[in-house]
């Protein structure tokens, strides 16, 4: 038989730290004492997120969450909670706390998260169309076919005040309606799935969860301003990603929700895929475009946009995966649903791709205007192995770096843009007091150098200057006018070229100047890497009153630098030394410096 | 199937509702769904996939259907999986493998007990919950 009542305690490090075993331990003690042993389960689980109110416990069936629960709580919960079935609500998470930025009645939760472009993944079957039908699919079709005029569709992605998410935010219904207005009796529908930021991987998820939310929505977006075919472009390094949108196209087609006359309407639509060969720029839309139309991928000059003269010439509506993954969405809900949802400038959520030096890396999905500090700290975990946070990289190789003093500024896209980073496309790599952020620039100009198409000389030959610069001051022969060339070189490339990849390539190192400017300092005037990553600028030594002479080092080390007899202080020839690090691993008694 | 007029859609949809309320999917009693994005298969989602339809061979158990689904969104502690199975709440265990498979197989769907350190939260709630369906 079941039992009555589940209850979990937080098994992270985090609570751990903080007396979740204690916690545990007094919760069986309890069951045992007021007799509910057998109706009662106590189980650690793994990391709640929201470190930083630990302990979490939390009773199932009821799902009340319970925040920094204290050992000697366990009497009370057992006694109140499991007993005579109140919640103990002194403990309870203040549930107004964590959804501010999403005022849905119906829903009633403690997550920071909050899923609609997600809606369906980890739900459904993707490659079962009656799962998605079952879960409101093609409700938005049905509505656009036979409920809505063009204008009303159009209107209603008005209300929502839905903005593109594959980074510069332009108003999605803005984009319908200029394709609409534009004349022409040809007219297409493109899903920009090129997705190509170091770390991100949004889209990708969004489509092997849910292909057919991508399908739905291009064709009312058809629909709406009179298109006939669509076009998903999308890499061929997402193989699993295809093969799903190729079941699911295969089975709308069955079932009359994609070719000739949808759903008996008299509409005709269809979409075909067309695979990019990975092409960072191809992410581009105009160059997206000519690489759909077999050209080299190279960006176009605008005006005029895809909206009055895209693909083959004719009127395109391009979005990205994630902003058509909204549009059923807004249609079934209603745009005034969407609109209530996040802040004045940004409505709805967004994706991000929470990676690096965090605790619980993973997709997640959160209303606009949620801090970073909700982000990194309640729902990531905090920093990985105890470490310092330093900084969060949003936006990619477009974007900048965000700092501890900005952790609380509300995400979306004008707070973005007035602490110099932007939302871009959804990567957030966390990095902490290990990395150099002279290095990280460098290695995000290092990706835009290698991604420049190469059309335009503000973006070729300024990349390359650039890095030019970065390669020089971290190997410790750079000077104070290279900072100044910085300037001069980012302000040419942001004026003078032809695409945002070159317009936007210089913001990593423009915004880490800006907010670390002693690190660039440490590492022009004092020749020092301070998080002890650019080689050149450090040395590794071994203090000779704590080598013990275990030999560990020396038996580590890649190229035999490290010599010494057993039991006897070990040392590292420099010039031998190749700055792997391997012997500050192997080190056992902390007697590896780095300098 | 056919090409459906908006009726047919209609009636299929409510049809489907009302099974994957009751999760009675192809008549089971009960559903493990395992996590199969790009990033759960990299981490092994197959393995436990083939674990799983062995497992519950050997174990005689012939009521619960395995399926798969896109990304859960929990990439720290991949492969994940969700069981749904009736009298018990539903329930995501993370970092599962082959000895896991067995673990949940015997605890959760034999004896019906939770497993310490492999349980996760759902990381939000669902916009389509109905009420009384959680």
């Amino acid at each position: 038989m079941a039992f009555r009542n589940y209850i979990l305690v937080c098994g992270g490090t985090g609570c751990e730290s903080s007396h979740a075993d204690d916690i545990y331990k007094n919760l069986i003690a309890e069951c045992e004492a007021q007799g509910v042993k057998d109706e009662v389960q106590i189980v650690k689980t793994g990391c709640f997120g929201f470190c930083e109110q630990g302990p979490i416990v939390k009773i199932l069936p009821e799902d009340s969450f319970y925040v920094q629960v204290k050992p000697e709580d366990a009497k009370e919960l057992i006694s109140e909670h499991v007993i005579k079935g109140r919640e103990v609500t002194r403990l309870l998470y203040d549930k107004e706390k964590s959804h501010k930025h999403a005022q849905v009645e119906e829903i009633d939760f403690y997550q920071k998260q909050f899923r609609i472009v997600l809606r369906n993944c980890g739900f459904i079957d993707p490659e079962n169309i009656d799962e998605y039908i079952a879960r409101e699919g093609y409700v938005g079709l049905e509505k656009a076919l036979y409920e809505f005029t063009p204008e009303q569709i159009i209107e209603q992605v008005k209300i929502s005040g839905l903005r593109g998410r594959g980074g510069a935010g332009f108003p999605t219904w803005m984009k319908w309606n200029f394709t609409k207005m534009s004349d022409n009796a040809e007219k297409f529908v493109v899903c920009n799935a090129d997705e190509g930021d170091p770390g991100a991987y949004m889209d990708r998820s969004t489509l092997e969860g849910d292909p057919h939310s991508i399908l739905e929505a291009m064709t009312i977006c058809a629909k709406a301003i009179g298109a006939t075919q669509g076009y998903i472009y999308i890499r061929a390094e997402y193989p699993l990603a295809i093969h799903r949108l190729e079941v699911a196209m295969k089975q709308a087609r069955e079932y009359g929700l994609l070719g000739k006359n949808i759903l008996d309407s008299g509409f005709d639509f269809d979409i075909e895929i067309r695979l990019g060969a990975g092409a960072f720029v191809c992410g581009e839309e105009t160059a997206l475009l000519q690489s759909i139309e077999g050209f080299r991928g190279m960006p176009q000059p605008r005006p005029p946009f895809p909206a009055v003269k895209g693909l083959w010439n004719k009127p395109t509506c391009i979005n990205n995966v994630e902003t058509w993954a909204n549009i059923p969405v807004i249609m079934t809900k209603g745009g005034a649903w969407f609109q209530q949802i996040g802040t004045s400038d940004s409505h709805g959520t967004k994706v991000f791709a929470l990676t690096g030096k965090i605790k619980n890396s993973g997709l997640v999905e959160v209303p606009m205007g949620t801090t970073l500090r909700e982000i990194v700290f309640d729902i990531g975990g905090g920093i990985a192995n105890g470490k310092e946070f330093k900084a969060v990289q949003t936006g990619g190789p477009s974007g900048g770096v965000i700092t501890k003093e900005n952790l609380d500024t509300p995400i979306d896209f004008g707070g973005l843009q007035k602490i110099g980073s932007m939302m871009g496309s959804g990567g957030m790599i966390v990095m902490d007091e290990d990395d150099c952020i002279v290095d990280v620039a460098k290695f995000y100009l290092n990706f835009t150098v290698d991604e420049s198409c190469g059309k335009c000389a503000p973006c070729r030959i300024g990349g390359r200057s650039l890095l030019n610069i970065l390669e020089k001051i971290t190997t410790g022969k750079g000077t104070q006018k290279d900072v100044d060339n910085i300037h001069r070189i980012a302000l040419a490339m942001q004026k003078g070229s032809l695409c945002a990849l070159g317009q936007t390539a210089p913001n990593p190192i423009l915004s880490s100047l800006k907010y670390f400017p002693e690190e660039y300092r440490a590492h022009i005037e004092d020749k020092k890497c301070p998080a002890g990553k650019c080689k050149k600028l450090i040395t590794y030594t071994i203090d000779v009153d704590k080598c013990i002479g275990c030999t560990a080092c020396a038996r580590k080390c890649p190229v035999d630098a490290i010599s010494g007899e057993r039991k006897q202080a070990h040392i590292i020839d420099q010039s031998l030394c190749i700055k792997c690090g391997a012997c500050l691993v192997a080190c056992k008694f902390g007697a590896v410096n780095v300098n | 199937m056919a090409k459906m007029t908006l009726e047919e859609l209609r009636n299929l949809r409510s049809l489907k509702q009302s099974s994957l309320q009751k999760r009675s999917i192809e008549g089971k009693e009960g559903q493990i769904v395992i996590g199969m994005g790009t990033c759960g298969i990299a981490a092994g989602a197959k393995t436990v996939l083939d674990a799983f339809l062995s497992e519950l061979d050997a174990q005689g158990i012939t009521n619960i259907s395995v399926t798969q689904t896109g990304c859960m969104g929990l990439c720290y502690v991949e492969p994940t999986i969700e069981v749904i199975v009736p009298n018990m709440p539903d329930t995501i265990y993370g970092k599962v493998d082959a000895k896991v498979v067995k673990l949940i197989v015997k605890e959760h769907l034999i004896n019906h007990k939770l497993i310490n350190d492999h349980l996760f939260d759902r990381p939000s709630a669902d916009i389509y919950a109905k009420d009384g369906d959680k």
